[in-house]
C-alpha cells in the first residue's frame, strides 16, 4: 500500500494544487458530483436483496471474518477484557480450527500494548493491533494531544491507528485544518496505517461523506472508516456504498488505492454479507481483501460463527456453541 | 497488514468479480402449478374456443412450452362481449362500497399469491424474478388497493356529481408487463363500474388466466371480468365488435393508428398508451453516480422492454468520457441469465419475433457508423438472449436514435446546452418519457416545462406509482392511467 | 348592416373586403378565389368572402406552430387577460356583431344581440379559466415513496377547429376560447356559410394584445380545409364540431395517422354553460417526479 500522501496528477487534474489554500480545497471538495440521497438508498437497498447461497455464502463468511476488526472501546475495558478478545480473534470457534483469524484487534491506546503481547503470546502475530487515537471517539482534543496520543498507540506496538477527524471544523467549513490535522496524524503514524473516521452520523448529509472520503484520502488515509460505533448513526449501506464510490473513483484518478472500514452496527452475517456484495458489485477483486476492507464489529463475529456451523453440519447453531469474550 | 502494489490503469471497466461467484440461487418452481391447457374465460367459467383452436405459450428463456391456452376467434369474442354486456346492469348498480370490495378481496388475494403470480410471470415473460418480485407485482396489489378505494367516491372525481360508467371495456394489452397492464386496465373499468373483456398478448396469456382464478376466489360476479386469449386478430376483433362502449389498448404505435381508424366514426371511447424514444437527459453537474444507475435502470429494466424506457442518452458533452467510463463499468457487473435466479439482472427476451427486431435494429446502428458495446457476458445457449447494448457516436439521424427498439440498447448522443438538450429529447414523434439529471433546481423545473412528455423523472426514471397518471404526448397516445386521471377515461364526462 | 341597395341612403356606403387571419396579418387567399355569402334569410349578397385553399391551411399551421411556444410560456395570468381583452373589445363593436349575426344566421335582431351578448360572456367565462384550470385538473400524486409528484394540465399544440356550421358567433367562440385560454394555438375553419362573423372576430383578435398566429381564421368549404389539417402531422388535435356525421368519421380516421386528440363532433347547447369538457380535451396531463432527499 502507499503511504505517499502527496497525490498525484491524474484524472481529475492537479489535485496537489486542490490543497494549497482553504479556499481551493474548498472549490475541489464542493466541486465532487452531488449524491442523491433517495438513489443512493435505492441502490445500496438493491443490492440488499441478493441472494448469496451455499459456496458463496461460505466464501463470504469466512472472508469476512478474517476482515473484523474486532473490538473493544469501553470505558470498563481492562487487561483481562483485551487478552481474552485477543484469545477469541486468534481462535475464533475452537470447535472448528479452520475458521479463519480476525484482521485486528481493536482497542483503546492504552490497552494497545495488552494486546500485542497477548497475540504474540497466542502465536497470532499476523493479527494486527489496531489503537483508536486523537482523542476518540469526540476528537475535542489540542493537537499537541492528538498527536501524543497517536505516537504513545504507535509506540505501544498499534500497527494501525484508527483516528476521529474533528467534525467541527469540517462543518465549519474549515477543510485545510482538517486536511492539516490527517496529515500531521499520518505522520505521527510512521509505519503505522492510518485509519481515518468521519463519523457519519455527525456528518449528516452524503455530500458531506463524500467530501470528508475525499479529503481525507487527499491527506493520506490508509483507510476511510465510517464511524466510531459511539453516535445514534454509524455504518449503513448506502453512506459504506458512498465511501467505497469514493475510493474507486479516487484510484482512478490518482491511482492510489484506499481501504474502506464500516463501522458500529454490523452484527449479523447476513448484514455483512450484504457488505460484501457492495464491495464486490463497486469495486470487485481488488478490494475483496482484509487489506483494503474492514469491519469494526464485536458481535457480529459470533453470528457469522454461527452461520458457518450452520454451513458445515447443516444444523442452526445457538449461542451456547459460540463463545463469549 | 500486507503490502500490495499499486493498480496503475484503474480506469478501465472493471471485469466480473472472480473472487466471489455468486452461486445459482434460483426460485423455485413449485409455487406455481401451470396447467396443461387454458380455455378461455368467459361469464365466470373457462372454456373452449368455438372453434377448438390452441395455441402454445413458451418460457422465452428456454422455449419450453409451458401450456397450450384457446385462440378466441370473433365468435368468442362475441360470446364474452354478451357476457359483459349481460353483466354490466347488474354490476354497475351495485353500490359503489359493494364494487369496492370486490377490488379490495382481488387486491388481497394477489397479495397473498404474489409468489406464485411472480414465478409464473418470470415463466412466461423472460423477465428476471427480481423485477416481477419486487417492482410487478407490488404494483399490481397496489393498483387494486387505490382503484378500489374509488369505487364509492366517484361522485368527488372530478366527473360530475352523478358519473355513470361507459359500459363494456374492451383492453388490450402487452407482454411487456403483462399482469401489471392487467390491472392498470381492470382496477379502473371495474371501480368506475364498468365490465371487461381483456386480451391478453399472444406470447404471456398465463398471469390473465391466472387472474381469472382469483376474480372466482374473490366472487366476483360472473361476466364482470372475461379473458379472451388469442393474438392479434383476436384483440382486432375485439377492438371492432360494435357492442364495445370503451376502447383500452397498451401496445405498439402502429397497433395504436390501427384501432384509432377502427373506432373513427363510433361512440367508442378510446385511450391508447404507446411506444416512446425517451430522452434521458445528464448534464455535468448531476449526481452521478446516481444519474449511473437510472441510466441502466431506464434502459436495462425489463431488457429494455418498456415504453418509457430511456433510450436515448443525452449527455453533455463535458461529461461525456465519465459518464460512458462509469456506465461501462456498472453495465459489467449485470447478470444476465435465468431469470429465476434471484440475482439476473437482465433476463430473456420475450420472443423470437422480438429478438429479430431488437437484432436488427442493432444490425442497423453499426450499419449506419455508430460504436457498438457490450460487457463481457456468457449468454444461455437456448431461449432468446440478447447482450446488453450500447452505441455510442449516435446523431439524430440514426434509426437507432429515432426508432423504438424495446430492448436492452441503449443510444448515446450528445448536447452541449440545455436548449440543444430539450431539441434533441423532443425530436421525435414520441413523448412518452423523459429523465433529467442535475443538481440544479431551476434547470430540472425549467426543463421538465419544456420536454414534451407526460412523464417526466427528474434525477429518477422508471418509477411507477398507482397515484401517477401515467400516457403520453404526441404518437406515444392519449389519455391517461393512474390517479384520479385515470377514471376519467371509464366515466362518462358529465 | 348597409346592403349595396341601399339606395335610399343619402351616400353610398363603404364595403369591406373580408380577409383571411393568418400569422396576425389579414391576407387573401393564396388561391386567389372568393365565395359569395348571402343573408341567410333574405339571401341578399352579403360579402365575398375568401375561399382558403389547404395551401392557407398549411401556412396558417406554420403560423400556428410558431405562435405555440411563446403562447403556451406565456403566463396564465396574462392570457386571462387577453382573453378579458378580446370581450373588451367586443363588447365595444357589439352592435356591429349583432347586425352581422343577424344577417348570418337569418335570426332577429334581438336573438343575434343576445348571441352577441352571450359570446362576449364566454369569453369572460373562460378568461378566468386561464389560471384555475391547472389547480382544478392537475395536483400532487402522494406516491408511495421518497419523491416528489405533481401532475400539470399543459396545451397538446396546435388545434384545427371546425366552427360550428349554424352558431356563427357564440358557437365559434364557444368552442375557440377553450382551446387557446389554456396555451393551446388555433386554425379555425370558420362556418361555411356563415363565415363573416368569424372573420370579422379575428380583426377583435387582432386588437387584443392576442399575440398574431394564437388563432388563424379561414373562411372556405369545411371539408376541402378540414381534410389537410385532419391529415397534417403537425397538427396536434382536431376538434369536429363543425364536421357533419360522415366528414367527421372520415376525418377522425386521418386524423389517427399521427394520433391527433380528436374532439367529435356532439349536439351542443352553445347556450348552456360550457363545462369543462373542452377545455380538458386539448390538455396534456405531465407528471414530473423528483425524489425527496437531503
Amino acid at each position: 500500500m502507499s503511504t505517499d500522501a502527496a497525490p498525484r496528477d491524474a484524472g481529475r487534474g492537479s489535485l496537489s494544487d486542490v490543497v494549497t489554500s482553504d479556499a481551493a480545497l474548498r472549490r475541489f471538495l464542493q466541486g465532487l458530483p452531488g449524491v442523491d440521497a433517495v438513489g443512493l438508498e435505492a441502490r445500496a437497498a438493491a443490492l440488499g436483496t441478493r441472494s448469496i447461497k451455499t459456496t458463496a455464502k461460505a466464501y463470504a463468511i469466512d472472508l469476512a471474518i478474517s476482515m473484523i476488526d474486532l473490538t473493544t472501546l469501553e470505558g470498563a475495558d481492562t487487561p483481562g477484557k483485551v487478552r481474552s478478545l485477543c484469545a477469541k480473534g486468534a481462535n475464533p470457534d475452537p470447535g472448528d480450527r479452520s475458521a479463519p483469524r480476525v484482521a485486528a484487534i481493536c482497542v483503546y491506546p492504552d490497552m494497545a500494548r495488552v494486546a500485542k503481547e497477548a497475540l504474540a503470546e497466542l502465536g497470532a502475530g499476523e493479527i494486527n493491533v489496531a489503537s483508536v487515537a486523537t482523542a476518540f471517539p469526540a476528537g475535542r482534543a489540542a493537537m499537541p494531544v492528538k498527536l501524543a496520543d497517536t505516537r504513545e498507540a504507535v509506540a505501544a506496538g498499534a500497527d494501525e491507528i484508527d483516528m476521529v477527524i474533528d467534525r467541527g471544523a469540517f462543518l465549519a467549513g474549515r477543510y485545510l485544518q482538517v486536511f492539516e490535522e490527517i496529515r500531521e496524524v499520518k505522520a505521527a503514524c510512521g509505519g503505522a496505517h492510518l485509519k481515518v473516521i468521519f463519523e457519519n452520523g455527525e456528518l449528516a448529509t452524503y455530500d458531506n461523506i463524500r467530501r470528508a472520503s475525499w479529503l481525507a484520502m487527499l491527506a493520506g488515509a490508509d483507510f476511510i472508516k465510517t464511524s466510531t460505533g459511539k453516535v445514534g448513526v454509524n455504518a449503513t449501506p448506502p453512506n459504506t456504498l458512498l465511501m467505497l464510490e469514493a475510493v474507486r473513483d479516487f484510484r482512478a484518478a490518482t491511482g492510489r488505492q484506499v481501504g474502506v472500514k464500516p463501522a458500529g452496527g454490523i452484527r449479523t452475517a447476513k448484514d455483512a454479507v450484504k457488505y460484501l456484495v457492495l464491495v464486490n458489485e463497486t469495486l470487485g477483486d481488488d478490494w475483496l481483501s482484509p487489506d483494503w476492507f474492514r469491519f469494526g464489529a464485536s458481535s457480529l463475529l459470533n453470528d457469522l460463527l454461527m452461520q458457518r456451523q450452520k454451513l458445515s453440519t447443516g444444523r442452526y447453531s445457538g449461542p451456547d456453541y459460540v463463545t463469549v469474550d | 497488514m500486507t503490502e500490495r502494489a499499486m493498480t496503475e490503469q484503474p480506469s478501465q471497466p472493471s471485469q466480473p468479480s472472480k473472487l466471489f461467484a455468486y452461486a445459482p440461487a434460483p426460485e423455485s418452481r413449485a409455487v406455481v402449478d401451470i396447467a396443461p391447457s387454458y380455455g378461455l374465460f368467459v361469464d365466470g367459467e373457462f372454456r373452449e374456443a368455438a372453434a377448438g383452436k390452441v395455441f402454445k405459450t413458451l418460457a422465452p428463456a428456454s422455449e419450453e412450452v409451458l401450456s397450450e391456452v384457446a385462440y378466441g376467434d370473433a365468435d368468442d369474442v362475441d360470446a364474452a362481449v354478451r357476457a359483459a354486456r349481460g353483466a354490466f346492469g347488474a354490476w354497475s348498480a351495485l353500490p359503489g362500497a359493494e364494487r369496492a370490495k370486490y377490488l379490495f378481496r382481488i387486491a388481497r388475494i394477489i397479495q397473498e399469491r404474489s409468489r406464485e403470480l411472480a414465478v409464473l410471470e418470470t415463466l412466461d415473460n423472460g423477465k428476471p424474478i427480481r423485477e416481477t418480485r419486487d417492482a410487478d407485482l407490488p404494483l399490481v396489489a397496489a393498483h387494486f388497493f387505490y382503484y378500489a378505494g374509488w369505487a364509492d367516491k366517484l361522485a368527488y372525481a372530478g366527473c360530475g356529481p352523478e358519473p355513470r360508467p361507459l359500459g363494456v371495456a374492451a383492453q388490450v394489452i402487452p407482454w411487456n408487463f403483462p399482469l401489471l397492464m392487467l390491472a392498470w386496465k381492470v382496477a379502473p373499468a371495474l371501480a368506475t363500474g364498468n365490465t371487461v373483456v381483456l386480451k391478453p398478448a399472444e406470447t404471456t396469456p398465463l398471469s390473465a388466466l391466472f387472474f381469472a382464478d382469483i376474480c372466482r376466489q374473490a366472487g366476483l360476479p360472473k361476466g364482470v371480468v372475461n379473458i379472451v386469449t388469442g393474438d392479434g386478430a383476436t384483440g382486432a376483433a375485439l377492438v371492432a365488435h360494435p357492442d364495445v362502449n370503451k376502447v383500452a389498448f397498451t401496445g405498439s404505435t402502429v397497433v395504436g393508428k390501427e384501432i384509432a381508424r377502427t373506432v373513427a366514426g363510433t361512440d367508442k371511447r378510446l385511450t391508447l398508451e404507446l411506444g416512446g424514444k425517451g430522452a434521458n437527459i445528464v448534464f455535468e453537474d448531476a449526481p452521478l453516480d446516481q444519474a449511473v444507475e437510472g441510466i441502466v435502470g431506464g434502459i436495462f429494466f425489463n431488457q429494455g422492454q418498456v415504453c418509457c424506457a430511456g433510450s436515448r442518452l443525452l449527455v453533455q458533452e463535458s461529461v461525456q468520457e465519465e459518464v460512458l467510463d462509469a456506465l461501462k463499468r456498472r453495465l459489467s457487473t449485470l447478470r444476465v441469465g435465468d431469470p429465476l435466479d434471484k440475482n439476473t439482472d437482465v433476463g430473456a427476451i420475450n420472443s423470437a419475433e422480438q429478438l429479430a427486431r431488437i437484432t436488427e435494429l442493432a444490425e442497423a446502428g453499426e450499419a449506419e457508423g455508430a460504436q457498438r458495446w457490450s460487457p463481457p457476458c456468457e449468454l444461455p445457449g437456448e431461449g432468446y438472449w440478447f447482450a446488453p447494448t450500447v452505441f455510442t457516436g449516435v446523431s439524430q439521424a440514426h434509426r437507432i436514435a429515432r426508432e423504438e427498439i424495446f430492448g436492452p440498447v441503449l443510444s448515446v448522443l450528445t448536447f452541449r446546452t440545455p436548449d440543444e438538450a430539450v431539441a434533441k429529447a423532443n425530436n421525435t414523434p414520441y413523448g412518452l418519457s423523459a429523465g433529467i439529471w442535475t443538481e440544479k433546481g431551476s434547470r430540472i423545473l425549467k426543463l421538465a416545462d419544456q420536454l414534451r412528455a407526460g412523464v417526466v423523472w427528474a434525477n429518477t426514471f422508471n418509477k411507477f406509482d398507482p397515484t401517477s397518471p401515467f400516457g403520453g404526448y404526441k404518437e406515444s397516445g392519449y389519455g391517461r392511467e393512474g390517479g384520479r386521471h385515470g377514471l376519467e377515461a371509464y366515466l362518462e364526462h358529465a | 348592416m348597409s346592403t349595396p341597395d341601399a339606395r335610399s341612403s343619402a351616400r353610398l356606403s363603404v364595403l369591406k373586403t373580408y380577409k383571411l387571419y393568418v400569422g396576425g396579418k389579414f391576407p387573401r387567399s393564396e388561391s386567389g378565389r372568393v365565395y359569395e355569402v348571402t343573408d341567410a334569410k333574405s339571401g341578399q349578397w352579403l360579402a365575398n368572402a375568401p375561399l382558403a385553399s389547404r395551401k392557407d391551411a398549411r401556412d396558417a399551421v406554420v403560423a400556428a406552430r410558431k405562435a405555440f411556444g411563446g403562447w403556451s410560456g406565456a403566463t396564465a395570468y396574462n392570457r386571462g387577460q387577453i382573453l378579458y381583452r378580446i370581450a373588451e373589445m367586443l363588447e365595444g363593436r357589439r352592435e356591429q356583431f349583432a347586425a352581422e349575426v343577424a344577417a348570418a344566421e337569418g335570426i332577429s335582431k334581438a336573438k343575434a344581440q343576445a348571441q352577441t351578448d352571450a359570446a362576449i360572456d364566454r369569453w369572460v367565462w373562460y378568461a378566468g379559466w386561464s389560471d384555475k384550470v391547472t389547480q382544478v385538473v392537475g395536483g400532487g400524486n402522494p406516491v408511495a415513496g421518497p419523491f416528489f409528484n405533481l401532475s400539470t394540465p399543459e396545451p397538446t399544440g396546435v388545434v384545427a377547429v371546425l366552427a360550428p356550421q349554424r352558431s356563427s358567433l357564440l358557437g365559434l367562440v364557444s368552442v375557440l376560447a377553450p382551446v387557446i385560454v389554456t396555451g393551446n394555438t388555433a386554425v379555425v375553419a370558420t362556418s361555411r356559410n356563415a363565415p363573416l362573423p368569424a372573420l370579422s372576430l379575428a380583426e377583435v383578435l387582432a386588437t387584443s394584445d392576442l399575440p398574431g398566429g394564437v388563432v388563424n381564421v379561414l373562411s372556405g368549404n369545411t371539408a376541402e380545409l378540414a381534410r389537410p389539417l385532419a391529415a397534417h402531422q403537425d397538427v396536434n388535435a382536431i376538434d369536429l364540431a363543425g364536421a357533419e356525421a360522415e366528414l367527421a368519421a372520415e376525418l377522425e380516421g386521418a386524423a389517427a395517422e399521427n394520433l391527433k386528440r380528436v374532439l367529435r363532433p356532439g349536439d351542443d347547447d352553445w347556450a348552456a354553460e360550457p363545462g369543462l369538457g373542452r377545455l380538458t380535451a386539448f390538455l396534456e396531463t405531465k407528471t414530473v417526479w423528483h425524489p425527496i432527499g437531503a
